[in-house]
């Protein structure tokens, strides 16, 4: 039964259906329950969130991540099932804290002060979401100020900073310079993006890492747990 | 069901109205005065019994005659010429229907070049960094050989873009004469393609031969009637106004079976033809008009497509260049003109004056074949392949022009622009600007795999490299390894039986039973 469940969340993931209204790339699956209700529906059989994120969730994107290196599937079907997983990490999430298990680490995203450009940083978030970190988008156009205050109050592993524009970038530096004289910089890996900025840039105001795209992002994190 | 092709809704024309009137108008005053030039007795023997006013020419010591053509006469073979020609096919699928008042394109390889050339690769290692590696296609010339045509048919049987086979390279393996080459490379074409099948013929004394061929596999003369699979193309006209003897008897002959036939000219803007554009134009309707009349003389109703191969001189050589853009002008005229007269077209596109694949072998061919595919010929001769004008014939370049072909009928696909697909893209919007990451991505993957998004080059390479040249030869290998759809072996042993000249070597059925 656990193992029914869980095999049809995991093809539910892989088809990116977050809810029984999406379209996934089987068309038979229309209607069926999407990955929402089917963690509902496992939480109910009580299977534990640990095995719904073990054997549905994780093993689904990998499957996910299978295809999109062989070019069957393309970035809308990466951020479909990422977005589901997110979903269904939204709703197993306080029971992994009531547990004390633990998620991938705390991330948080922002696009600075000045720009307004966001397509890549929403990728970003929805992908590293789906990925199983937990992601506060603080959104577009965010002063530095807000910016320390959040990584203060929040404590995230990972501060994600976004800008598209040459006239924007030098933001970052303000921030990683702010963080440095608030005494946070040590507690925070800072990873810089943005059709602006560059590896070089990165290296020059003392950021973490740099990622031309999401996937990057995922790596350069998957390299500092490692490390 | 015939092939689809593409149907250019809003066909680009370069002539006004008056302008195409005038073009006309200045042909068959050309027609009238100074007339043709013709090297074939029959020929102006039919012109002089319908009333073309017909002399003697003496003095060049070959016979000729001069043919002054009437405005009746030409308006007679309008009238009669059909103007819906059906091209068939092995495979009925592959059947094109082309109505000379439709613009629906289809694309045709061809033409007949001497040299295949050969890719290979090889990897070069830099001096200064001896890390990096590229690979280098290197291209290598030779004699094309009925093994290369078979190999041809069959890789333009898989592209997805080629509507039809015009053969690719002349066949000049040592056990080929002028007296075997005609049903040799017919049934190296015929058995590699389901496809449509076009050539010209190199000796008249074939032609009952390869027309015996064409009823087997159609399953007798009536059926091939019923079912062209397939049809030739003679350039009975050399440019300026002159009917050649051996391919004027040629093109009677075949008008005589009734399969269709391509009236063909390629006059030389600045050598065989005026530079100016009205003078090649006016020239060229002239001679392909004489040609449809002659035809339509020979034998009323022979289904004819206005063949026209327009081509500006090099000025650096006066030989043809393809490339340039007038080339293209004149192209698009003709098609006008065709339409004018409610006759299929043959138009050509696509041929590079370059000698091998690169930025000038694409940027030329690509040229040309989006903007004379947008004039919307009915057959377009759009040289898949071709290089160094008519010479050489790469399969590497066949296999990269499918790809940009996928590209122009992509683009010219009709705009889905009504009001289903507004109360659609408002409902979406409406839904979108209340999300926090105001984002479209959700709607993009119902449509993905529908066809309606064009997919990404195929040839693309990751990184800072460019690798279309290496993976076109992958997909190229990849074409080459698929089964080929032969004719069946009964009919293969038929055809060996009663066509002569066949080479045993093609019949890949002999070891068989």
């Amino acid at each position: 039964m656990s193992e029914d469940i869980l095999s049809l969340l995991k093809e539910n993931v892989i088809q990116g259906r977050k809810t029984g209204e999406d379209i996934g790339i089987d068309e038979s699956l229309s209607g069926t329950p999407g990955v929402v209700d089917l963690v509902n529906s496992a939480l109910k059989d009580n299977i534990s969130p640990e095995l719904i994120i073990k054997e549905a969730l994780t093993s689904g994107m990998e499957v996910v991540g299978e295809k999109f290196s062989t070019r069957e599937y393309f970035i809308p079907d990466m951020l479909a099932s990422a977005d589901a997983v997110g979903a269904a990490m939204d709703i197993l999430k306080p029971l992994l804290e009531a547990s004390n298990v633990e998620t991938k680490g705390k991330f948080v995203i922002a696009t600075v002060k000045g720009d307004i450009h966001d397509i890549g940083k929403n990728i970003v978030a929805i992908l590293l979401k789906g990925a199983g970190y937990e992601v506060n988008d603080i959104g577009i156009d965010v002063p530095e100020e807000k910016i320390i205050s959040v990584v203060r109050d929040d404590q995230p592993d990972y501060l994600g900073l976004s800008a598209l524009l040459t006239t924007t970038m030098t933001e970052m530096d303000v921030v990683i310079k702010s963080l440095k004289e608030s005494g946070l910089r040590d507690k925070v890996k800072v990873l810089i993006g943005g059709a602006a900025v560059s590896d070089e840039y990165a290296g020059e105001i003392g950021a973490d890492a740099f990622c031309a795209d999401a996937f990057q992002a995922i790596r350069a994190l998957e390299e500092f747990e490692g490390a | 069901m015939p092939r689809e092709g593409i149907l250019i809704e809003n066909p680009i024309e370069r002539l006004s109205g008056e302008q195409v009137r005038q073009i006309h108008g200045a042909s068959i005053d050309i027609l009238n005065d100074p007339g043709l030039l013709c090297f074939n007795k029959k020929a102006a023997e039919v012109f002089q019994a319908n009333g073309a006013e017909v002399s003697a020419i003496s003095g060049s010591g070959t016979p000729c005659w001069g043919v002054k053509i009437p405005e009746n006469l030409v308006a007679g073979a309008l009238e009669s010429a059909p103007k819906t020609v059906k091209l068939g096919a092995r495979n009925p699928d592959n059947t094109l229907i082309m109505n000379g008042d439709e613009p629906r394109v289809f694309f045709i390889t061809g033409s007949e070049t001497n040299i295949w050339l050969d890719v290979d690769f090889s990897t070069y290692v830099s001096k200064t960094d001896p890390s990096k590696e590229v690979k280098v296609p290197e291209f290598k010339p030779r004699r094309g050989t009925v093994a290369d045509l078979c190999d041809s048919a069959h890789v333009c049987e898989q592209l997805e873009t080629v509507d039809g086979y015009i053969r690719t390279v002349n066949i000049q393996d040592k056990d080929i004469t002028e007296d075997n080459k005609d049903v040799n490379k017919f049934f190296a074409c015929l058995d590699n393609t389901t496809k449509h099948v076009m050539s010209g013929l190199t000796s008249l004394k074939q032609l009952d031969n390869v027309v015996r061929m064409a009823e087997i596999i159609a399953g007798g003369p009536d059926k091939l009637k019923e079912n062209p699979l397939i049809s030739f193309i003679t350039c009975l006209v050399k440019s300026p106004l002159q009917f050649v003897d051996d391919t004027t008897e040629t093109f009677m002959e075949v008008c005589k079976r009734g399969l269709p036939i391509v009236v063909s000219s390629s006059p030389q803007a600045g050598t065989s033809a005026p530079i100016k554009e009205a003078g090649i134009m006016a020239q060229i309707n002239a001679e392909v008009l004489a040609g449809i009349t002659l035809g339509q003389l020979v034998n009323r109703g022979t289904p004819v497509l206005y063949g026209s191969v327009p081509v500006r001189a090099r000025m650096d050589t006066l030989g043809d260049s393809y490339g340039s853009v007038e080339t293209s002008q004149y192209n698009i005229d003709c098609v006008q003109m065709a339409r004018f007269y409610k006759l299929p077209n043959y138009s050509t596109s696509g041929v590079s004056d370059v000698k091998i694949p690169g930025q000038q072998s694409s940027i030329e061919r690509l040229f040309s074949d989006i903007v004379v595919t947008m004039s919307g010929p009915q057959f377009l001769h759009c040289a898949y392949g071709l290089l160094d004008c008519n010479s050489v014939f790469c399969l590497l370049q066949a296999v990269l022009d499918d790809a940009h072909f996928k590209m122009i009928k992509f683009f010219l696909k009709s705009p889905r622009i009504n009001e289903q697909e507004f109360n659609t893209v408002k409902k979406q919007i409406k839904e979108v600007v209340a999300t926090p990451q105001k984002m479209f991505i959700n709607y993009i993957r119902p449509v993905m795999r529908s066809g309606e998004i064009s997919p990404p080059y195929p040839f693309e390479a990751e990184g800072e490299v460019d690798s279309v040249f290496a993976l076109a030869n992958e997909r190229l290998q990849e074409l080459r390894a698929k089964p080929v759809e032969h004719i069946d072996p009964e009919t293969t042993a038929r055809i060996f039986r009663e066509v002569p000249g066949l080479l045993a070597r093609l019949n890949v059925h002999k070891g068989d039973g």
